[in-house]
């Protein structure tokens, strides 16, 4: 290879450095991208943060005050639930459980999505149309409601929740996928590779794959939020994980009884949930702008 | 001696349908045969419609012909072995712009037809890359460079780059300066003429700007309609067309530079 290092100015990023430059010049996306990293940090080393078992109860100490109260304990830094069980822990360990359940509800409904998109899209026929028009007509109903019905069928449970979560995000990334790709295999850089010689498999991850990365990042955050709010609102509504698990909204459910004398009960979980979807929406949202930039100007 | 490229009535139909779903007029390419030997220009006119893009599309074998048979170099080249005829016959598409992945670098896009196509290693490549992006007169650093970051003549190049990057024989060109600028379009011309001169490359060039036609092609194709109007030398054909319509197109062309 011949010399390329011929100025030590030259310099040319990798297309994963150069979306980051283009990420970095939004200030709100970096900011963004640091309260979603101070979740994720939670997520992942939550059990050697959390001062308290979550389910841990102290009955000494029912309804403490948060620390700022002039009655509260820096002892419980946001104070103890009904029934003395520290509320920072809870949250830590709530936060853990919602965002990791909706992490690894996302990525596997992805997979499922962008393979089914991919092969409806590349393919023609009736079988191509039918997938699509069957996951088409199920996008006409909410995600929540299609978990409800799931949920119904399979019954109450963290785990049946999951499940249905996972089915009722997967038809809007078939369906989005299938578009893009539709609308790729239509360009005439595609035709170029196929007269190379090239199979469907290698059209798809050399020519489709590569221009799909923005719709993918948009889909995957929108995803993101729907699974943390539907997973809190089985919680909450008592269909999804059981209480005493310390998830966000079993948490808001079990705060309600006692909101008027500790309003702070549902104030935290509720902004937990709202600064964890805010976080992951401008993120989101930065790194489309940051994808669409690096191929633009 | 056997020419680089025969055609031997090579036809093309597409029937007319008129279904629920889509409506679409019929084409038929009448009977066309023509020889091209190495480092001959060979030039295919005609009107908007005639059939011009096709017969290059059925070339490189991205549509199928109903009958007629394409030898290279004496062997027939079947419509179901695309390794054969892309690593002989490259095409360079109109439009460069779309011609090239927008989500990949130079590199990548000029990497694609070796991946699929020869067995050099990463090394091989990479050399091979670079050589072939100074023969069209871009810099190593273009290999980093995405499609937008490049100009208009600069994809042009990166176009023909890849079209050359296999060591073709034959290049089918559609239309290849019409969205360029007369000055990036001169420097264009020479530089496949330096190269068709270079390499020994048939050149298939399809075009409806009369005067680059005459000059750069050694023999014109002039098609109507998707039939065969006449076909000859350039010079020829230019200065004593045979034919009424081919007698329209000159006369107009010329009308056209000639001070009044």
């Amino acid at each position: 290879m011949p010399n390329l290092d011929l100025y030590q100015e030259e310099f040319h990023p990798s297309p994963l450095v150069h979306t980051w430059l283009e990420f970095r010049k939004s200030h709100i996306a970096v900011l963004g991208l640091w309260l979603l990293a101070f979740f994720i940090v939670l997520v992942i080393l939550g059990p050697l943060i959390a001062p308290f078992d979550p389910l841990l109860q102290n009955p000494n100490a029912f309804l403490v005050q948060p620390a700022w109260d002039a009655s509260g304990s820096i002892r419980y830094l946001f104070g103890t639930d009904s029934l003395g069980r520290d509320l920072l822990s809870r949250l830590i360990y709530g936060c853990r459980m919602t965002l990791g359940i909706s992490l690894l509800l996302v990525v596997i409904s992805m997979l499922i999505g962008i393979a089914l998109g991919a092969i409806a899209g590349m393919t023609r026929g009736v079988r191509s149309s039918v997938l699509n028009h069957l996951l088409d007509s199920l996008m006409a109903v909410p995600t929540l409601l299609i978990a409800i019905v799931i949920v119904g069928i399979l019954g109450i449970g963290l785990v049946n929740s999951m499940w249905a979560i996972c089915l009722a995000l997967v038809p809007q990334v078939v369906h989005n996928t299938r578009e893009v790709v539709r609308a790729e295999m239509q360009k005439e850089y595609v035709l170029a590779s196929k007269l190379d010689g090239a199979k469907k498999f290698h059209l798809f991850f050399y020519c489709v794959l590569p221009n799909m990365y923005e719709m993918l990042v948009v889909q995957g955050t929108m995803a993101l939020s729907i699974a943390i709010l539907d997973i809190s609102a089985l919680g909450f509504l008592g269909l999804g994980a059981q209480p005493p698990s310390p998830e966000l909204g079993v948490m808001l459910s079990e705060g309600l009884r006692e909101a008027y004398k500790s309003p702070w009960l549902i104030a935290l979980p509720g902004s937990a949930i709202f600064l964890m979807v805010l976080a992951v929406n401008v993120v989101g949202d930065g790194l489309r702008s940051a994808l669409r930039n690096r191929l633009q100007n | 001696m056997t020419a680089l490229l025969n055609v031997e009535e090579l036809c093309f139909e597409q029937r007319a349908k008129h279904n629920w779903f889509n409506q679409r007029s019929g084409f038929t390419l009448s009977p066309i045969s023509f020889e091209l030997n190495s480092g001959e220009t060979l030039a295919i006119v005609g009107e908007n419609g005639s059939g011009k893009s096709l017969l290059g599309k059925l070339l490189v074998g991205a549509e199928k012909p109903k009958s007629g048979k394409i030898f290279l170099n004496g062997q027939k080249l079947s419509s179901h072995n695309i390794k054969q005829r892309c690593l002989n016959i490259r095409m360079v598409f109109q439009h460069s712009n779309e011609s090239l992945n927008p989500g990949i670098t130079v590199s990548k896009i000029l990497e694609e037809p070796l991946l699929l196509n020869t067995q050099l290693n990463t090394a091989q490549r990479l050399n091979k890359i670079v050589e072939t992006l100074k023969m069209v007169g871009l810099l190593t650093e273009h290999m980093y460079f995405y499609r937008h970051m490049l100009s208009d003549g600069q994809r042009q190049r990166l176009a023909l780059a890849k079209a050359l990057i296999l060591d073709p024989q034959v290049i089918v060109a559609d239309e290849p300066f019409a969205a360029l600028d007369p000055s990036v379009r001169s420097q264009t011309i020479n530089l496949i003429m330096q190269l068709q001169k270079d390499l020994g490359l048939g050149f298939i060039f399809i075009s409806h700007n009369l005067g680059i036609v005459r000059h750069i092609s050694d023999r014109a194709l002039i098609l109507k309609q998707g039939q065969l109007v006449e076909t000859g030398k350039t010079e020829v054909i230019f200065n004593w067309p045979k034919d009424k319509y081919t007698e329209k197109l000159v006369t107009s062309h010329q009308s056209l530079i000639a001070p009044k």
